[in-house]
C-alpha cells in the first residue's frame, strides 16, 4: 500500500484550531503536496485564501515564505535582484567589495525557499495583481524548482521542493500553460453549518441564539441581488466583534442591523438598504424567512 | 468509462489536456483518492478543472457519467497493486505514452466500477470489503490529528449529490454578470492598447543599464503607456429594457469605474435611435443631442457599444414615422440611423440582454444583427464584444 510520505507527514503534526477547511479543500492541499504541484486557490475576498498558507505551514511544521505580488512585481524579483545601484555607489565611495558580484545579488522569496535546506511553504499571494505575463515567466522555475543567476552563473536548485500555494482574486485571467501545472481549488462561500464553526473559532463564547440571529441577517444580506459588494466571512467576524463590544441584545438585533458600516462597504448598498427599511421593508427574524434553502 | 469522462469533459468545453489527465493518474497512483466517490470527485476536479467557471460543466458531466455510481467505496488491494506497478514507458515517444496512458486510465476506471458494483453487494449483506474510512487523513466530524478540522460537507452527502446540486451554476461565465466579473471582462479594453513607438525615457532602466555599463550613460526608451480607447455607450432605456435593469446598471457602473479608458461617454435612447440621443437617462428634451452632431463630434476611432434588447415593433425600426414618441416623428427611418452609425464608426457592437435563442424570434433583432455584431450581456458576451471592438477587423455578426 503506497501512501505518499507527505501524507503521513501531514498526519503527524499537532496543529492549530484556527482554520476550518472543507473536505474538498483539504484534499486539494494533500494532492498538491503529494504531487509537488503548485496549488492555486481562488475564492471570494475574505474566505481565507491567504490564511490557508499560514495554517498549512503551521500544520506541516514547515517554515513559510511569502511573496506578496504587486502590480509592479516582476517574476525575476522573486528569484533574485542584482543591486547594481548599491554596487555603483560602493564603487564610488569605496565601501564594500565591489569585485564580488555575489555580495550584490539578493535572493527573492522563491530563491530563498529554493536555497533553504528545510522544506518550505511558499505563498505567492494575489498573483493576478501582476502583469499578464508574470505567471508565464515563472513556469520553468516552478516546474523545475531551479534557476540560474545570470550575473554569476550560479545555479540555485531546490533541495526540497517547496509546497507552493498561489492565491488569485480573478483580476486577470491566468495563462493556460500556467493553469495546466497547478492543482486548483475554489473556496466556496461557507454554508451556515461551516460558518457557525468558523465563527466559533473567533468568538467561542457567543450565545447560540444571538449567533443564529446574526447569521440570519448576514445570509439575508448576501441573498440580496441588488448589493454591489456582498459581505464576506471576515466582515462577518468583524461585525460580530463590534456587536459584542457594544453589548447588543438579541431582541434589538431582530429588528435592526446595527453597525451596518462593518458589513456593507459601498455607499450605494447602504443607501439601498436604508431605502428598503425606510419604505417599511422588514428584516428576517427566523431562518424560515430566508426561504426553503435555509430551512433546517 | 474513464475515457468517456475525459472526452465528455472536453466536449463540454472544459480546456483539458493530457497533462492534467496524467496529473490525476499520478494522484490516483499515490493513493490520494482516499476511499469515497466524493473524494474522487474532489480530486478529479482539483486536477482537471482550473477555473470555477467550469465547475458547473464539470458537475453536469460528472453526474451524467457516474450516474448510478453511489455510496462509499474502498480501494481494493488488487487496484492498489495495479497502481503500485504502473506501466513503465520510459522508451516511448510522447504520443505513444499519451495513448498508453489513456488506455490504462480506462482500465483503471473499469476496475473502479467493478469495485463499486461489488460494493453495492456489500450493502446487501456481503462482507467482502473492508471499510477504509480510518485511513482517510481527513475524517469527517471531530478533530483531526493535524488540528485542521474538517467542517462542512456532512457525511451522507455523496459526490453525486454535490454534482447534481449544481451549486456552481452562478459562476458560469455564459450566464451571470456581476459587477466584478464585468470589470474583469472590460479590462481587456485596456490591456490591448499599451503599445506604440518607444518615445518615453525609462529612467529606472536607464539608471540600471548605466550602472551595468560601469557608469557609461545608456539611455533606454520605452513605448508610452497610454490607453487610446475612447468609448461611446448608447443605451436603450425604459419599456422592454426594464427587466434588465440590474445587469445593465452593473455594466454601466463597471464602465464608469473603468479608469483605463481615455474617454467614455454614455448616451440614451428609447427602443431605437432616431434624430436625437439624450445625455440624460430620463430622455428630457433639454438633454437631447442630435445624432448627426454626435457623429460629427466623435470621429470614427471611437468604439461604440449599443446596449438594447433590439426588440420593438417592426414599424419603429423601418417605418418613416417610427419614433414611439409621436411629437418627435421624423422622415428618416430608425434603421437608416443605425446604418449611418455603423458606417461612421469603425467599430460598433450591440450588446443584447436577452438570451441569444430569443434573437431569431424577433424580426427587429434579426435586422439589427445584420448591421452590428450582436453579443449577449454576459461575461462571455462582453469579452467577445470587447475583442470585436479591439480586434483587427470588424467581427462578423455573431450567431
Amino acid at each position: 500500500m503506497t501512501e505518499a510520505p507527505q501524507k503521513d507527514a501531514f498526519n503527524h503534526f499537532k496543529g492549530t484550531a484556527g482554520y476550518i477547511a472543507s473536505a474538498a479543500l483539504m484534499e486539494a492541499v494533500n494532492c498538491a503536496i503529494a504531487l509537488e504541484r503548485p496549488l492555486l486557490i481562488k475564492g471570494e475576498p475574505g474566505t481565507g485564501k491567504t490564511l490557508l498558507a499560514k495554517h498549512t505551514a503551521e500544520a506541516l511544521g514547515m517554515p513559510m515564505e511569502s511573496w506578496h505580488v504587486k502590480s509592479t512585481s516582476k517574476a525575476s524579483e522573486g528569484l533574485y535582484v542584482y543591486d547594481t545601484i548599491q554596487r555603483l555607489n560602493d564603487a564610488r565611495f569605496g565601501d564594500g567589495d565591489v569585485g564580488d558580484i555575489r555580495a550584490y545579488i539578493k535572493l527573492g522569496p522563491l530563491g530563498r525557499t529554493f536555497k533553504a535546506g528545510a522544506r518550505h511553504v511558499l505563498l505567492i499571494d494575489e498573483i493576478d495583481k501582476a502583469d499578464m505575463e508574470f505567471p508565464n515567466d515563472l513556469l520553468l522555475e516552478l516546474d523545475e524548482m531551479r534557476f540560474t543567476i545570470m550575473e554569476t552563473g550560479d545555479e540555485i536548485a531546490a533541495k526540497q521542493r517547496p509546497v507552493v500555494i498561489i492565491t488569485s482574486n480573478n483580476e486577470k485571467e491566468l495563462p493556460d500553460a500556467f493553469l495546466r501545472r497547478c492543482i486548483f481549488h475554489f473556496i466556496d462561500f461557507p454554508d451556515v453549518e461551516l460558518m457557525k464553526q468558523i465563527v466559533h473559532v473567533h468568538h467561542p463564547n457567543l450565545d447560540a441564539a444571538l449567533l443564529d440571529q446574526v447569521l440570519i441577517k448576514f445570509y439575508w444580506l448576501r441573498g440580496q441581488s441588488e448589493l454591489r459588494k456582498k459581505p464576506s466571512t471576515s466582515e462577518l467576524v468583524d461585525w460580530i466583534s463590534a456587536l459584542l463590544r457594544s453589548g447588543v441584545t438579541r431582541s434589538r438585533l431582530e429588528a435592526h442591523i446595527p453597525f451596518l458600516g462593518s458589513l456593507l462597504k459601498n455607499e450605494q448598498d447602504t443607501e439601498s438598504l436604508l431605502d428598503y427599511t425606510g419604505k417599511g421593508g422588514t428584516l428576517p427574524r427566523r431562518w424560515e424567512d430566508l426561504g426553503p434553502k435555509f430551512n433546517q | 468509462m474513464f475515457l468517456e469522462f475525459f472526452y465528455a469533459l472536453r466536449a463540454e468545453g472544459i480546456p483539458l489536456a493530457i497533462q492534467e489527465w496524467m496529473m490525476l493518474m499520478k494522484a490516483l497512483q499515490m493513493g490520494q483518492h482516499a476511499s469515497s466517490l466524493t473524494s474522487f470527485y474532489n480530486l478529479s476536479r482539483a486536477c482537471l478543472v482550473k477555473s470555477e467557471t467550469y465547475f458547473d460543466s464539470f458537475d453536469r458531466v460528472f453526474a451524467r457519467v457516474f450516474h448510478g455510481v453511489e455510496g462509499e467505496f474502498s480501494a481494493s488491494d488488487e487496484l492498489m497493486q495495479w497502481l503500485e506497478n504502473p506501466v513503465h514507458f520510459k522508451e516511448l515517444t510522447d504520443e505513444e505514452r499519451a495513448a498508453l496512458e489513456m488506455l490504462t486510465s480506462d482500465e483503471l476506471m473499469r476496475r473502479y466500477l467493478e469495485i463499486l458494483e461489488e460494493q453495492t453487494e456489500r450493502h446487501d449483506g456481503g462482507g467482502k470489503w473492508i471499510g477504509t474510512g480510518g485511513r482517510s487523513p481527513f475524517g469527517h466530524g471531530g478533530e483531526h490529528p493535524t488540528g485542521i478540522r474538517v467542517g462542512g460537507t456532512p457525511r451522507n452527502r455523496s459526490a453525486m449529490k454535490i454534482a447534481e446540486d449544481r451549486r456552481y451554476r452562478n459562476y458560469r461565465t455564459d450566464v451571470t454578470l456581476d459587477l466584478r466579473q464585468t470589470k474583469v471582462a472590460l479590462k481587456r479594453l485596456r490591456r490591448l492598447t499599451r503599445s506604440g513607438p518607444a518615445t518615453e525615457l525609462d529612467l529606472d532602466e536607464s539608471i540600471s543599464e548605466t550602472c551595468r555599463n560601469g557608469g557609461e550613460i545608456e539611455l533606454v526608451f520605452r513605448p508610452e503607456h497610454r490607453n487610446n480607447v475612447r468609448l461611446l455607450l448608447l443605451l436603450d432605456v425604459g419599456g422592454t429594457m426594464d427587466p434588465h435593469f440590474w445587469p445593465v446598471s452593473r455594466l454601466l457602473t463597471a464602465l464608469h469605474e473603468e479608469h483605463g479608458l481615455r474617454d467614455f461617454r454614455p448616451y440614451y435612447f428609447h427602443n431605437c435611435i432616431y434624430e436625437n440621443l439624450y445625455e440624460d437617462a430620463w430622455l428630457f428634451q433639454d438633454s437631447a443631442v442630435p445624432t448627426g452632431d454626435l457623429m460629427r463630434h466623435y470621429d470614427e476611432r471611437w468604439k461604440v457599444v449599443i446596449v438594447g434588447d433590439a426588440s420593438m415593433h417592426p414599424y419603429e425600426l423601418v417605418g418613416r414615422r417610427g419614433n414611439i414618441n409621436p411629437r418627435l416623428e421624423s422622415n428618416t427611418r430608425g434603421i437608416d440611423w443605425l446604418h449611418r452609425i455603423a458606417d461612421h464608426f469603425q467599430r460598433t457592437v450591440w450588446i443584447n440582454p436577452e438570451p441569444p435563442d430569443r434573437w431569431p424570434r424577433s424580426q427587429t433583432a434579426n435586422l439589427i444583427r445584420s448591421i452590428f455584431p450582436m453579443f449577449q450581456l454576459t461575461v462571455d458576451g462582453i469579452e467577445q464584444a470587447v475583442s470585436a471592438l479591439i480586434g483587427a477587423r470588424r467581427a462578423a455578426a455573431a450567431g
